[in-house]
């Protein structure tokens, strides 16, 4: 039962084979046998998440179950989750308990569906391999030497090795495409917007987006169906009807044009990556598809512009991590100032320190317009490059990642080498376009490979489309990894 | 564009970030490092390009300026480091 889909389950569900309490209780004895091996969940609550399967089977037997009334999804450490301890990987956080239910929370609690724990994350979202977290790296379920990814690094091997049905992630330059295709798995960044940010604790907020995570196209349409929707506590929620992203999935890509741009297919990325997703660009043309070369002249700038304005807006963001009215306190003090001083410097870690550092430089005075303004004008240099070639395509496919999931402690020591891990995905953050990324092979070491989806504005439907119809013909995102 | 000691010494202090000489010395050389891949945006030219702040070029809802939380002060206050009474505790800056 826990390899099931959503879809899968939630007919168990409904046809009484099985409970929701059983099937939490799965969950939660897997989790017992295989998280001290990946380190994939901060915290657990088994009663709490026993009682909500228990309120959830008293729902599917008055016959008022939604999709996913009664599914164990697992949540992302950044998401506020009333009566859980919520730290985002940091010791800054290490005993906050939250006070209240993110959006997201909420909308999942709505639906009936269990909160099975909170997943291990990077500190604050900042970083590509989940080595930076407070709580220690998590491993990638395919080979445990390996890193999974970040900063949703936790949320993907959850998924990867069966420790949840599905699981929620944030993307700010890429934290839920990287990690989902260095475990295997299928994630989705919605467009900016589509997704409320309340509740979720902010890194960089005109990039930060929240989604799902999971074992293919169809669990993720189903997620969004969740997710997805206008909230008014979130000034930058986008008012928009409600959707059901299911609708497309079946239909078929006839005439789909596929934007390939020359870029994404350049020096850097590894031979066994770009086999992989040579051979799915392939699969894509028998389906229907035809492909058309684009250029995006200014995304080799994204690196650069998303290092000045994710890290200017997380030094405004966390300067509210004071050890003041919540969170952690260092012992000894002087005064306030070396109150502020000491606790921050003991409570975040090494990369968050890094960027609060680069952030504060770049909008210190003098330096403002070299730096923050210019990333800002590149960054609308970046978004056009893609209006202009959705003139000529649908939707455009590349690589994730430049490789397969590299060893841990690899990259630890050279924080530039890290940041171009993310050297495919975090253009379509700086344009707020939506992202998605599954699994299309296998390259070195025998580690998954990912395909990136990148839509037009508000094109998920469509893109979960296009993923839905290589999945129905293709099997990689079937696959587990099998030490497990 | 390189930072010298001072200037990382400056920042850490607008941060308000605790750093020994060993620390600044450090990050140093990774700022440079970052700051050097950084650099690779500064010729670009952008006259006349419109900074971008927001990925969608919309204005920002406004709401009417009432109040829509309830009061949870002893909740909020629950997950503080220090309170008294009601209030956030901290250390005395006035003698």
């Amino acid at each position: 039962m826990i390899h099931s889909s959503l879809t899968q389950l939630g007919a168990a569900l409904r046809a009484k084979k099985i409970s929701s309490v059983e099937l939490t209780q799965a969950y939660l004895d897997r989790i017992a046998q295989l998280n001290p091996q990946l380190n994939a969940y901060i915290t657990l609550n088994p009663e709490v998440s026993l009682a909500q399967a228990r309120a959830a089977d008293a729902r599917l037997a008055a016959g008022k179950a939604e999709a996913l009334t009664g599914i164990p999804i697992a949540q992302k450490d950044i998401f506020c989750a009333k009566g859980w301890l919520t730290t985002c990987g940091s010791k800054m956080l290490h005993n906050f308990v939250s006070p209240y239910d993110a959006h997201v929370i909420s909308q999942f609690n709505n639906a009936g569906a269990i909160n099975l724990g909170k997943t291990n994350m990077d500190e604050f979202a900042m970083g590509s391999s989940n080595e930076t977290s407070h709580y220690g790296p998590v491993k990638n379920p395919w080979d445990t030497a390996r890193v999974p990814g970040g900063s949703s690094g936790g949320t993907a091997a959850a998924v990867a090795a069966r420790l949840c049905a599905a699981a929620t992630g944030t993307d700010t330059g890429g934290s839920i495409r990287q990690p989902a295709a260095l475990c295997g798995i299928s994630g989705l960044k919605p467009t900016y917007g589509v997704c409320s940010r309340y509740g979720m604790i902010a890194f960089a907020s005109s990039l930060d987006q929240a989604g799902p995570m999971g074992r293919s196209a169809e669990d993720l349409a189903l997620m969004m169906n969740v997710m997805a929707g206008f909230d008014e506590r979130d000034s930058t929620s986008l008012q928009r009807d409600k959707e059901d992203y299911t609708r497309d999935l079946n239909k078929p890509l006839t005439g789909l044009r596929i934007g390939l741009p020359k870029e994404f297919f350049a020096a850097g990325m590894g031979a066994d990556v770009a086999k992989a997703v040579e051979a799915a660009i392939a699969e894509y043309r028998k389906l229907g598809a035809t492909i058309v070369d684009i250029s995006l002249p200014n995304s080799k700038l994204s690196v650069p512009v998303y290092y000045v304005l994710a890290p200017a807006e997380a030094s405004s963001n966390l300067s509210r991590f004071d050890g003041v009215r919540y969170g952690y306190r260092t012992p000894e003090y002087s005064d306030l100032a070396d109150m502020y001083e000491k606790s921050r410097a003991q409570g975040f870690g090494a990369e968050v320190k890094r960027r609060i550092m680069i952030g504060t430089y770049v909008l210190s005075h003098g330096y403002y317009d070299a730096y923050y303004l210019q990333a800002q004008k590149i960054r609308r240099l970046i978004a056009q490059d893609f209006t202009e070639a959705y003139k000529q395509c649908d939707v455009i496919m590349g690589p994730t990642s430049p490789s397969t999931a590299f060893k841990l402690g690899e990259k630890g020591d050279d924080p530039v080498q890290m940041y171009l891990s993310d050297i495919y995905t975090i253009a379509v953050n700086l344009a707020g376009l939506p992202g998605m990324s599954i699994p299309c092979g296998f390259g070195a070491n025998d580690m998954p490979v990912g395909l990136q989806i990148i839509g037009n504005y508000f094109d998920e439907a469509r893109m979960l489309n296009v993923a839905h119809q290589y999945q129905l013909a293709t099997d990689w995102h079937t696959r587990a990894p099998k030490a497990l | 564009m390189s930072l010298s000691l001072a200037d990382v010494e400056k920042v850490a202090r607008l941060a308000r970030l605790a750093m020994n000489e060993q620390e600044i010395l450090a990050a140093q050389a990774q700022l440079n490092n970052i700051f050097g891949l950084i650099a690779e945006m500064q010729a670009v030219d952008t006259k006349g390009v419109e900074p971008m702040s927001h990925s969608q070029d919309l204005a920002q809802r406004l709401r009417e300026d009432v109040v829509t939380e309830a009061d949870q002060r002893a909740a909020f206050q629950a997950v503080a480091p220090q309170v008294e009474q009601g209030l956030y505790l901290v250390p005395q800056v006035i003698e």
